[in-house]
């Protein structure tokens, strides 16, 4: 036994801060950088000193340049970054409720909830709050959304739904979903069928500066919300009797959670679609950076999903030029080796 | 701050588990032994004294403050449960660990005072040499007195230790147990321990509970209660009280 004086223990713990810490600011530097990168990336070859003129004047390239930056690549470099903090928090948060690395938005089947409501005003012109326009097909996903994040946060308080079980739970729900949806599809027009498969994709084409303002402000409530019960959070990852024990206010913790993650996951996925993943890969490479000390491992999901989604972004411009391909379709191929990877070593743990 | 429990009677739902339990007058800075067979109401007894449980009749008082009558932020600052179950995969250091027990009611911000505390509580549970570990990596062992370290360094006034030592071997049974009482008495803090090993409850506690189908059956000196009878009866075998030469009890049982 090698006895390490105390105050090395001390400076040990506040070096490990400061690390963390600079991995924030690095994070958030690479996600400034991945923006700068992505808004000068897209159809039409324009030097980056081109786009940082429209920028800072609209106008200074004339009308053509001003719609291409203002209206297509900035909304869509700002939703990406938005969309992904939205849904690594929602995964993050998630994960800690549940107590299982693998719940995020689309394994639960809360994505596949809000495509059935998205389908369902395409197809029926259903809407659950009439008369509202054009936001109907993005406010209909986003109530199924929010009622089955309601629905998963009940079922854990269910007897015998253990955390393993609620993976299980969610491709219950995604079945269910699925069918539905098969079955609007089946009574749908062409025209209606194409709608709803672009829905589906999950495309950052969909950006407007209204859903970036909406998406932003929720970001700005949500974050420091969490951030406020960071403490009780990381306790409940000691195990619920125990962070009882220590004083955790389990019952009203669970609530003030289920309220943050379903307005999250929701506005997300009604905003942008089926992207899966984000919500898996964020906090796992956060929790691979700095373990999960939520002062640290929240924020830093946040800006991992929202540079993951930027970098995505980027990516589905550039493998074709002149196509973007539908965004979702890329998180999944990413993500999914992710996913596999977090089975393999938690079953692992767990034998051990 | 002296601690009392007044026909304490709880359970869950409809099956009441504490019949009737009254424990007087104990005194700051004892060792208390809850001893008893499986699903005797020891656990049970922890969980409405940590206010997990709400009690269906019955008083606790604690310096004289009705315990269930305090706020929920100032009874967690008082009354420390380490329950029985653990075993965690967080990714998380002990220090970490043992800091956010701490930061449950101590402000946001970590401060150099807060540091200080969780390395003094480590150092007090010889637990140093394992501050920079994953709980993950814990043996069970390790992770048990971990789970003591989280409770003691919260600093509360009432302790409650469910099986402190059930996972631990020889040596460590004994070192978790001495340093916990003599840190605990040096603050003038109260500790009730559930204690399966009769021989450690009788080496280190006090005062000694006897509880069987949650109703008390000897409250006294450890020397009085394991010469009882009941003990025996209660665990349904026959045991003898006998002194070692070192002149500490030992109960010989046998079925």
């Amino acid at each position: 036994m090698t006895d390490i004086p105390m105050t090395d223990l001390r400076s040990g713990y506040g070096a490990r801060a400061r690390r963390k810490t600079a991995l924030l600011a690095l994070a958030a530097l690479a996600l400034l950088l991945s923006f700068l990168v992505e808004i000068g990336t897209g159809p039409g070859d324009y030097p980056l000193r081109v786009v940082g003129e429209v920028l800072a004047d609209p106008m200074a390239h004339g009308a053509r340049l001003k719609v291409i930056v203002w209206d297509y690549r900035l909304p869509v470099a700002l939703t990406a970054v938005i969309v992904g903090a939205l849904l690594a928090v929602a995964g993050a948060q998630m994960q800690t409720i549940l107590n299982n690395p693998l719940a995020e938005p689309f394994t639960l089947g809360v994505s596949a909830a809000a495509s059935f409501g998205a389908s369902l005003a395409i197809v029926l012109g259903f809407s659950v709050i009439p008369a509202i326009g054009g936001l109907i097909v993005a406010l209909n996903a986003f109530v199924f959304a929010l009622m089955t994040c309601g629905i998963i946060m009940l079922a854990t308080r269910l007897k015998g739904v253990g955390s393993e079980t609620m993976i299980l739970f969610g491709i219950a729900i995604f079945f269910t979903f699925s069918a539905l949806l098969s079955l609007m599809q089946y009574m749908a027009s062409e025209d209606q069928i194409s709608r709803i498969v672009f829905w589906m994709m999950g495309s950052l084409g969909r950006a407007s500066w209204e859903k970036i303002g909406l998406g932003a402000a929720l970001l700005a409530v949500a974050l420091p919300f969490g951030l406020m019960r960071t403490w009780p959070m990381t306790a409940l990852r000691m195990g619920e009797t125990t962070a009882a024990g220590m004083g955790v206010d389990i019952a009203r913790l669970r609530i003030e959670m289920l309220v943050s993650i379903s307005l999250l996951a929701a506005t997300a996925v009604a905003f942008v679609g089926t992207v899966g993943f984000i919500g898996l890969v964020g906090p796992h490479i956060a929790r691979m950076l700095v373990g999960e000390d939520q002062r640290f491992f929240l924020p830093l999901s946040a800006l991992v999903g929202a540079l993951v989604l930027s970098l995505t972004s980027i990516l589905s411009k550039s493998i074709t030029p002149g196509v973007i391909y539908p965004i979702g379709i890329i998180t999944a191929l990413i993500g999914v080796p992710v996913f596999v990877s977090i089975i393999l070593t938690t079953r692992r743990e767990r034998l051990g | 701050m002296s601690l009392t429990i007044e026909n304490l009677r709880a359970g869950y739902g409809r099956r009441i588990v504490l019949q009737d339990v009254s424990i007087p007058d104990i005194r700051p800075g004892a060792m208390v032994g809850l001893i008893g067979p499986n699903a005797s109401g020891k656990s049970t007894l922890f969980r409405t004294l940590a206010g997990l449980l709400r009690p269906v009749s019955g008083k606790v008082r604690l310096g004289g403050a009705d315990l269930a009558a305090l706020p929920r932020r100032e009874r967690a600052r008082q009354v420390a449960y380490m329950p029985q179950a653990f075993g965690c995969n967080a990714v998380l250091t002990v220090f970490e660990s043992v800091l956010l027990a701490l930061k449950q009611n101590a402000g946001w911000r970590v401060r150099e005072g807060n540091l200080a505390r969780v390395s003094e509580t480590l150092a007090a549970l010889h637990l140093t040499h394992l501050a920079e570990r994953g709980i993950a990596d814990l043996s069970g062992g390790q992770a048990q007195m971990l789970a003591v370290a989280q409770t003691l360094v919260r600093d509360p006034r009432l302790v409650l230790l469910d099986e402190p030592t059930s996972a631990l071997d020889l040596h460590h049974q004994l070192s978790v147990l001495s340093s916990v009482r003599t840190e605990m008495a040096r603050r003038g803090t109260i500790v009730m321990a559930a204690l399966h090993d009769l021989n450690l409850a009788a080496e280190f506690c006090d005062r000694l509970v006897l509880i069987r189908d949650g109703a008390i059956l000897a409250d006294d000196r450890p020397a009085r209660v394991l010469a009882l009878p009941e003990v025996g009866r209660t665990y349904r075998v026959t045991t003898s009280l006998e002194t070692t030469r070192r002149g500490s009890l030992f109960v010989d049982a046998v079925l």
